[in-house]
Parts: structure tokens; sequence; C-alpha cells
């Protein structure tokens, strides 16, 4: 019983050991942020990392994605005859819910797994340790980089998965079930307000892009670095970035619509 | 070579992403008409605006002008005071203009409909809208119906 | 104080390096114990122990990547445990060190991973940093493969552009971790008469952690012998060799059991099984 409380308690410790260092990480990260204007190339450089090759993933998922909505909505909205509709559903589930969310946690899968089994090897092999030997902080040269290129890129692929989703909802809807062109579009324009729904949108995949890529860098720049500690710590990127996204999600979407 | 195919890569990247953004704010969000320009404030009072919202368009002969801006209550009159924010590119409206509350459709939204008057005057910021009338709600509608077959049907009755 | 480790290396007026009184433990485990030794200006000093005695520990101490527990590491005059986060960063762009593994940037090709210090701290034109970088390679014997990755190299080969890169900024002073650990007798002899040249010619003090023995003692001015936490024995390599003590003798000449004992401390063997029963 006493043992019980106590592995609880150091749980507790530990996890607030780990938050205080993961504060420590970012608030070094962000005092480095003044030494990345001249380094403008290796955020590129990650932005290819982080952003082109998790494009693809995220277009054809958007696609898809937007495809069962109009599917589904459709199915739904026809019992009460307003399959006009359509677009106002598909739109609003993309650019409020689906696309930040389901963009941020493919963005953990692929990009932050990643990132997370980068650093870690990096650190296993001694990189790290040779740039701080050379009087290169890691931090600035390493994690600033790639830290920024996620959050920079979080938002575009967000945008993008949600417009590829309106395509692809558009695409079933008009295409295949027939429902009218003008109304699956003006009913869209009509009710998707810019500030509401888009930049609410926009404002969540950017909190999605701090925290899914601040967790990543963090885990590896954390990690055991053994190829053990490593495997782990990339488990972990996912399974907390998943989590922090959802339960963040949450309670944006509650701050948000300001009913809480 | 490898470093050039990088840049080419993320600058695409970075235009679709934009291109994207800016899709969903014109397309298919309303930026283009959300947008009040230059914008002037009047207000009008209704006995009652069945399920007006804020943000609810205003309308000129069908034409969006501007959209509602609040909505609060008259604590002495009881009545609804509803302000809107106009376009200020249409700033020649009469004085004397009238507002009422509409329903597009039968399911629709409720939206404000203004029907110009007469006056030689304009309406300006912080004017008052003095004609007004109120939403139709549904059940007083049926209500009214109802009562009005029963009194055609009473007085049918009395003079037979 | 000074008076009583003047002893130790010999020449310590001249000590670029000075470890006084050092303490370092890991946890409850003690790595190093009221370690003192002084590395000569302009030598080459070797430092060999067995493995797990803290050679690499002592190595990131003077680098100013571990705290001590106590005592202090001077090199050239500054105290390393004092100085903050910028001054030690302006330390060691005068160090250059060499990891095991030779740590090269592996998304970086040969001459980048050349040029990366050079383009941290200096400003030089593209046209000046790449005779720089060329010549470094040419140092080391690898200008043709300027255009590698990393994981292109032999193990040999990493660890000769590693040296280049640690001295593209032309350091005071290079730490070697083990470079002869896992490379072919090829390899290890080029190492071995790169270290030797660069000191030479460019008058690099060099510190070479190792426990191999004949290259080490071929290549080193001066050696001590590190076990327990502490020296255990010192001198030229010659006299190193020809050391009576016991210490010494049995890592010289391999000894399986001696002062250092075979087994690792236990509780008593029969005492162990019989508990395991119950």
């Amino acid at each position: 019983m006493i043992d019980a409380i106590r592995n609880l308690g150091r749980i507790i410790l530990e996890g607030l050991e780990r938050f205080g260092r993961a504060g420590l990480f970012m608030f070094e990260v962000m005092r480095g942020t003044p030494q990345l204007r001249k380094r403008g190339a290796l955020v590129l450089q990650q932005v290819y990392g982080v952003g082109v090759l998790t494009l693809l993933i995220i277009l054809v998922s958007g696609l898809f994605v937007g495809m069962v909505l109009g599917l589904q909505g459709y199915n739904t909205l026809v019992k009460f005859g307003s399959e006009d509709t359509l677009g106002l559903l598909v739109a609003l589930s993309l650019v409020r819910e689906l696309g930040p969310v389901v963009t941020a946690l493919l963005f953990a899968g692929r990009a932050g797994s990643a990132l997370t089994a980068e650093i870690g090897l990096m650190k296993a092999t001694e990189q790290l340790a040779g740039m701080e030997m050379m009087a290169v902080n890691p931090l600035t040269r390493v994690i600033a980089p790639r830290f920024y290129a996620g959050v920079i890129a979080m938002p575009l692929l967000a945008a993008l998965f949600s417009a590829i989703g309106i395509l692809g909802g558009h695409l079933v809807g008009v295409g295949l079930l027939s429902v009218d062109a003008g109304a699956f579009w003006s009913q869209m324009q009509a009710k998707v307000d810019f500030y509401d729904d888009i930049m609410n949108g926009v404002i969540k995949s950017i909190v999605f892009g701090v925290v899914c890529t601040g967790i990543a860098v963090f885990e590896g720049y954390d990690a055991v670095p053994t190829s053990e500690g490593v495997a782990r710590a990339t488990n972990r990127t996912v399974v907390y970035s998943s989590l922090a996204v959802l339960g963040l999600d949450f309670i944006l979407t509650a701050l948000m619509l300001g009913e809480v | 070579m490898r470093r050039n195919v990088m840049e080419l890569w993320v600058g695409l990247f970075a235009a679709a992403g934009l291109a994207a953004l800016s899709m969903l704010a014109f397309k298919v969000g309303n930026l283009t008409t959300a947008d009040v320009v230059n914008g002037y404030r009047v207000s009008a009072q209704f006995d009652n605006i069945g399920g007006l919202k804020v943000k609810a368009p205003v309308t000129l002969a069908g034409v969006r002008i501007g959209r509602v801006s609040s909505i609060a209550i008259d604590k002495g009159h009881y009545r609804a005071v509803v302000e809107m924010q106009l376009d200020g590119r249409y700033d020649n409206l009469p004085k004397d203009s009238s507002a009422s509350i509409l329903t597009s459709g039968l399911l629709g939204d409720q939206y404000i409909g203004l029907e110009p008057g007469g006056s030689e005057k304009n309406l300006e910021s912080g004017d008052v809208i003095m004609t007004t009338a109120s939403a139709l709600v549904l059940e007083k509608l049926i209500g009214q119906v109802i009562f009005n077959n029963n009194q055609s049907g009473g007085d049918g009755n009395a003079k037979k | 104080m000074s008076v009583s480790t003047s002893k130790i290396g010999g020449t310590s007026d001249d000590a670029l390096v000075k470890v006084r009184n050092l303490r370092f433990t890991r946890g409850d485990r003690v790595i190093l114990k009221d370690l003192s030794l002084d590395i000569p200006r302009g030598k080459v000093t070797a430092i060999m122990g067995g493995s797990g005695c803290g050679k690499t520990t002592l190595l990131n101490l003077i680098g100013g990547r571990l705290h001590p527990d106590g005592g202090d590491v001077t090199v050239d005059g500054i105290s390393v445990p004092s100085l903050s986060t910028k001054e030690l960063f302006e330390l060691r762009k005068r160090m250059g060190m060499l990891f095991q593994t030779g740590a090269l940037l592996t998304d970086l090709t040969v001459f980048e991973n050349v040029a990366f210090p050079i383009r941290e701290h200096t400003e030089l034109p593209e046209s000046l940093l790449r005779k720089v970088v060329l010549m470094k390679l040419e140092t080391v014997g690898l200008r043709g493969a300027c255009d590698l990755m990393p994981s292109e190299l032999s193990g040999g080969m990493a660890r000769r552009v590693a040296l280049a890169r640690a001295i593209a900024l032309e350091p005071m002073m290079i730490m070697y971790d083990e470079p002869f650990t896992g490379l072919d007798p090829i390899s290890k002899g080029v190492i071995a008469k790169l270290i030797r040249e660069l000191n030479q010619t460019l008058g690099i003090t060099s510190i070479v952690i190792s426990h191999d023995v004949p290259e080490t003692c071929f290549i080193s001015d001066y050696a001590y012998l590190l076990g327990d936490g502490r020296i255990i024995g010192q001198g030229t390599p010659k006299e190193v060799q020809q050391s009576k003590s016991d210490y010494v003798r049995q890592f010289m000449d391999g000894l399986p059991d001696g002062p250092v004992p075979y087994q690792y401390p236990a509780s008593d063997y029969l005492q162990d099984l019989l508990r395991a029963r119950t």
C-alpha cells in the first residue's frame, strides 16, 4: 500500500521534473531565436523535411476524409431534404475540426517521429556533443530550425488538408450524388465565416504546430542515447502529441465557441 | 543543384499552402462579403426579433449591405435594440427607411431587410430606424390563423 | 598546495591544462577521486587506463561538458568549472576534440563537415573558406573525399575527417578520445602518424586517451596511467613500460587478475547462492 503511494509520488515527481526540463528547454530554444535570422537557410531545409515530405500523406488523407464526409453527410442530410447544405457541412467540419486535428495527428506520426528519431540518433552518435565541443549550441543550430519549421509548416498543411478535403466533398457530392454545384458553394460561402471559422482553424493548427513539434524535438533531445532510448522517445512523441492535440482541441474549441 | 531542388519544393509547398488558405478565405469563407468597409452604425427597435442573431446579414433589395453587430434589450420599453453595421458605400439611405426581420426560406436563418423611404435626408451613424416590423413567430402566426378561422366560422354560424 | 603538486607532470610551469584534486561522482559511484595532473604545453600526453576508469569523463571535465564535485581544472590559466556558458564557448573555440565515433554531422558532406566550425564562428568569404577546408583535408590526406557523405566513409576515414574538422579553427589543443579503438592496423598507423605530425608541425598540445598501449606509447611524450579514479603511474612511455608497480604491470601486460580485481565487487558468493534458494 505504502509502496503504491510511493510509486505514485515518484511518478508525479518524475513527471514534474520532465515538465520542468521541457520548460527550460523551450526557454533556451526561444532565447536562441534572434540568432536564427542568419540561419534562414536551415529553417528552409527543415521546412522541406517536415513540410514537403509530409505533403503527400496530408493530401491523400484530406481527399479521402473529404469524400467520406460528402458521402456520410449526404446520407443524413437527404433525410431532411437539405442536401443543398452539404457543402456547408463538409467545409465547416474540415475547417474547424478535422483539418487542424487530423493534420496534427498525421504530422505527429510522420514528421514528429522522424524529428525525434533524428535528434535522438544525433545525440546517440555524439553529434550534439561534438557540436557543443565546437562551441556551437545545438539548441540554436539543430533544435530551433526544426521547431520553427514545424510551426510554419503545420498551418500550411492544415489549410491544404481542408482545401483538398472540400474538393473531395465536392467530387462526391456534386459529381457522384448530384447535389447542385451552385448550392454546394453558395451555402458554404454564406455560412462559413472567415474569422469565426477559418481563423479559428488556423489558430488551432498553429497551436498544434507548436505543441507537436515542441514535443518531438524535446523527446529527441531528452532521449536516452541508446537504440532502445531513441525507440522509446519516438514512441512517446507519437503518443504524447496525439493526446495533447486531442485534449487541446477540446479546450480550444470550448474557448472559441465561448460556451464554457 | 540539390539545394535548388529543395528550395523549389519548399517554395511550391509554401505557395500551395497559401493558395489553399486563400481559397478557404475567399472561395469557402465569406471574407469578400464579410468586410464592412468604413461602415456606419444605425439601430432599430423591434417588439420581437425571433431567431435573429448577431452577424446576421442586413440586406437592401436582397443585396447584403451590412450585418447585425449587437442585440440588446431596452429596459425601459421592453423592446429589442438591434444595432447594425452598414457598408460605408451605401450612405444614401433615406432617413425614414424601414427595417423588417425576414426569414430566408421556410427553415432558413433570419435577416434584416431594409426598405428605403422617401425622405430627403440620409441615415447617418448613430441614427435610429423608426419604422420596424418584427419577426413573424410561427406559433403566433398559427395562433392567429386558428383565431381568425374561429372568428369567421363563429360569425358565419351567427349569421345562419 | 602548488608546491606539493608541482612534482606531478614534471614541467608544471609550462602546463597548459592543470587538474587539481578533481573529484567527480555519478550517483553513489565515485568515478574520479582527488585526481591531479598536468598536461605540458606543446607535447603529446597520453592518459591510459582500463575501460570505465573515467578517462572520457576526464576529457569531458576538461572540456567543461561536466561539472566536477570538487577540485579545479584550469586550461591556459582559465578555471573551467567557474565559466559561464558564453565564456565556456569562447574557450572551446580554442580546443578541439576528436570523439570515439568521429561524431561527424551525418547530413553534411565531408567538405561541409570540415567547413562547419569555420562557418559557425567566422565570416570568411566562400573562396577563402574553400581553400582553408581543402588545406585541412589535404593535411589528413582526404582532399579527394570532400564530396562524400559521412555514411560512405570507413571508420578510419571518418576519424581523419573529424580530425580535419577539429583542427579547422587552429586550436591550441586537441583531445583525442580513444583514437585507435576499432581500427585496422593500417588506419591505426595513419592516425598515430597524424597525431604526431599535427603536434610537431602546428605545435598543438595533444591529450590522447587510450587503452591501446603500443600505439599510444609510440606517439606520446609523457604518459599517465589512470586507475581507480586516480593516477597510478606516470612518466615517459619507456619509464611506464618498465615500471615495477603491480597496477602498471597488470595494465601493460594485460593480466586478467591483479590489483584491478577480475570480479565486480559483490557480496559473498556462497551466501548469495543460498539466499537465492529460499
